[in-house]
């Protein structure tokens, strides 16, 4: 039962000298309830290939796939009021910087009311109940004080929890987690990844994240998707990618895991496609 | 390399620093204590951790030990001899002797300046060396961190991220000093090119006999590193000692928690977690 379907997704940016191939023919599907983890170095198109599904890609990107659907619907076909309704109830997406993700000039709370409001179509009132709830689902502290407070009265880990708030404020089936623990401490990340995984099981969440962190990957995830420039290079359920990954990329990948090392010296991608190269 | 009876290249001795915070119409003026009396000693050649969160404290001592804040309290020494910039600024020669890394090689390096210049840099305000053993230095150190000669009349921008945090390092290098202080030098990067600059700090490290002191949160990253760890939490030293020692038998709870909370990739726990996860939705009506 896919979820999300993707076929053959191409996504160039035009640029001064030609276009740009960010995206180059990748497949995903994610089935419901499932935790799908895409992981990829920078520049391996894991973030663009999801903005494209969101369709938060700039104008200067052209998007084409042989299919792109969820739940049986076209999403490329779609229009945009539809596509609205879709993106930001059925499908949220979180970002990698949680302080970044949220306006600075208005308390959290206003943020999450707004989502809720203009979302769900909540009364003020229902949706300040409705927030506080949101709240305390995801382990504020002090849900009532901290409502009122703005983004920079709030450490990273909180931020990130807000951003979590809105995006199950509306019982998504999809949430989409790019990178949601990078900017944060080993300490931090550990309760972010444990919130998400809760919030997956109990609301039956698919769940997509974006990273570039083995770790993340071998806490979270059921499938893999490895990716580099643009192209998938493996997909495996999680225990076979790290018990005998296939693709030489993927090896090296998880050799460069400094636990992994067994000399004096790290393992490095570049040594690995030299080896192949040899050969 | 056993250089347990030379004297350490740089030692601290019950190092405090307060951060004063001025009051203001709703709040008194109060001190922050930021660290609460630290001691340490490395030797030559060897790799002190530093491992703490944000807000441990860990990147001020970084910044007392570069010699970039003086300390409110507490004595720290460089190759045996005490400083204290504070009474008087740290001239060439000491300069020389210590250097520093920064976490963000997109801020550490100024977008206008060609890598060139910023290797000269040092050079022209540290030392005598002549325009024409300038360049020559500052080419041969290109080569040193493994970029090519022809980079050096490129600007910051035209380079990666993991290239950029080797043009610092290139830098730090330049004056031939004796302890480089790397603030987080790989969290910045990508796996494979982490694995690049680690081992480029490894390689540097035996051939100039360098001493490190690293700050970090990764202990994955610090295990591979590191000959000695210290933990820090809310300014204090909570643990320290070798790395052997540390990694296997963790004594303070805080470190245990940072143990706890780092990813485990190990197949078995893998395996298990799996099973958990399959257990649990066989309970859950479909």
């Amino acid at each position: 039962m896919a979820l999300l379907t993707i076929r053959n997704l191409k996504v160039t940016f035009a640029t001064a000298t030609g276009g740009f191939t960010a995206v180059d023919g990748i497949d995903v599907h994610v089935d419901r309830g499932e935790v799908l983890a895409i992981v990829g170095e920078s520049g391996s198109g894991k973030s663009v290939s999801m903005l494209a599904v969101m369709g938060l890609l700039p104008d200067t990107a052209s998007v084409t796939a042989d299919e792109m659907t969820y739940d049986g619907r076209d999403i490329l076909a779609m229009s945009s009021a539809e596509r609205r309704r879709l993106i930001g109830r059925e499908i949220t997406m979180i970002f990698q910087e949680p302080i970044a993700s949220l306006n600075p000039s208005f308390t959290v709370g206003f943020q999450i009311e707004e989502v809720l409001r203009l979302n769900l179509g909540l009364s003020r009132r229902a949706a300040r109940d409705r927030a506080l709830e949101l709240f305390r689902a995801v382990g504020i502290p002090e849900p009532e004080v901290k409502i009122d407070a703005y983004p920079h009265q709030m450490s990273g880990g909180q931020c990130q929890r807000v951003m979590i708030a809105m995006a199950i404020a509306s019982n998504p089936r999809l949430l989409i987690a790019d990178e949601p623990t990078t900017a944060l401490d080993v300490t931090i990340q550990k309760q972010i990844l444990d919130l998400l995984m809760t919030l997956q099981e109990d609301y039956g969440m698919a769940l997509i994240l974006i990273t570039h962190d083995m770790g993340v990957v071998a806490e979270t995830a059921d499938r893999v998707v490895v990716q580099y420039k643009g192209r998938k290079m493996e997909e495996a359920d999680v225990l076979s990618l790290f018990e005998a990954p296939q693709h030489p990329y993927t090896r090296a990948l998880l050799s460069a895991l400094p636990e992994h090392a067994t000399g004096d010296r790290l393992p490095t991608v570049s040594d690995y496609f030299q080896q192949e190269a040899a050969r | 390399m056993n250089g347990t009876t030379s004297a350490p290249v740089v030692e601290g001795r019950a190092i405090v620093q307060d951060y004063h915070v001025p009051g203001s119409m709703f709040a008194r003026a109060t001190n922050v204590r930021a660290l609460k009396g630290i001691d340490f000693r490395v030797e030559k050649g060897r790799t002190l951790a530093i491992v703490g969160e944000s807000g441990s404290g860990k990147s001020t001592l970084a910044r007392i030990i570069a010699l970039i804040d003086a300390p409110t309290e507490g004595e720290l020494l460089i190759e045996g001899q005490p400083v204290d910039i504070r009474r008087k600024r740290p001239g060439p020669a000491l300069r020389s002797k210590v250097q520093m890394v920064f976490q963000n090689p997109y801020g550490s390096l100024n977008p206008r300046q060609k890598v060139g210049d910023v290797l000269m840099e040092p050079l022209v305000i540290n030392t005598d060396v002549p325009a024409a053993e300038r360049r020559e230095r500052a080419e041969a150190m290109l080569s040193k961190v493994g970029l090519q000669p022809e980079h050096f009349n490129r600007y910051p921008h035209m380079f990666s991220g993991g290239q950029r945090q080797r043009i610092a390092i290139a830098r730090a290098l330049m004056l031939n000093p004796s302890l480089l202080v790397l603030d987080e030098p790989v969290s910045a990067l990508d796996l494979s090119v982490q694995a690049q600059v680690l081992n480029l700090l490894a390689d540097l490290q035996d051939e100039f006999e360098l001493t490190y002191v690293f700050v970090s949160h990764d202990l994955s990253v610090v295990r591979y590193i590191a000959d000695e760890v210290m933990v820090i939490s809310k300014g204090e030293a909570v643990e320290q000692g070798s790395r052997e020692a540390v990694f296997a038998n963790p004594s303070h709870p805080y470190t245990q928690s940072l143990f706890a909370a780092t990813p485990v990739t190990d197949v078995e726990a893998i395996r298990a977690r799996v099973a958990r996860r399959r257990a649990a939705r066989a309970l859950q009506p479909a």
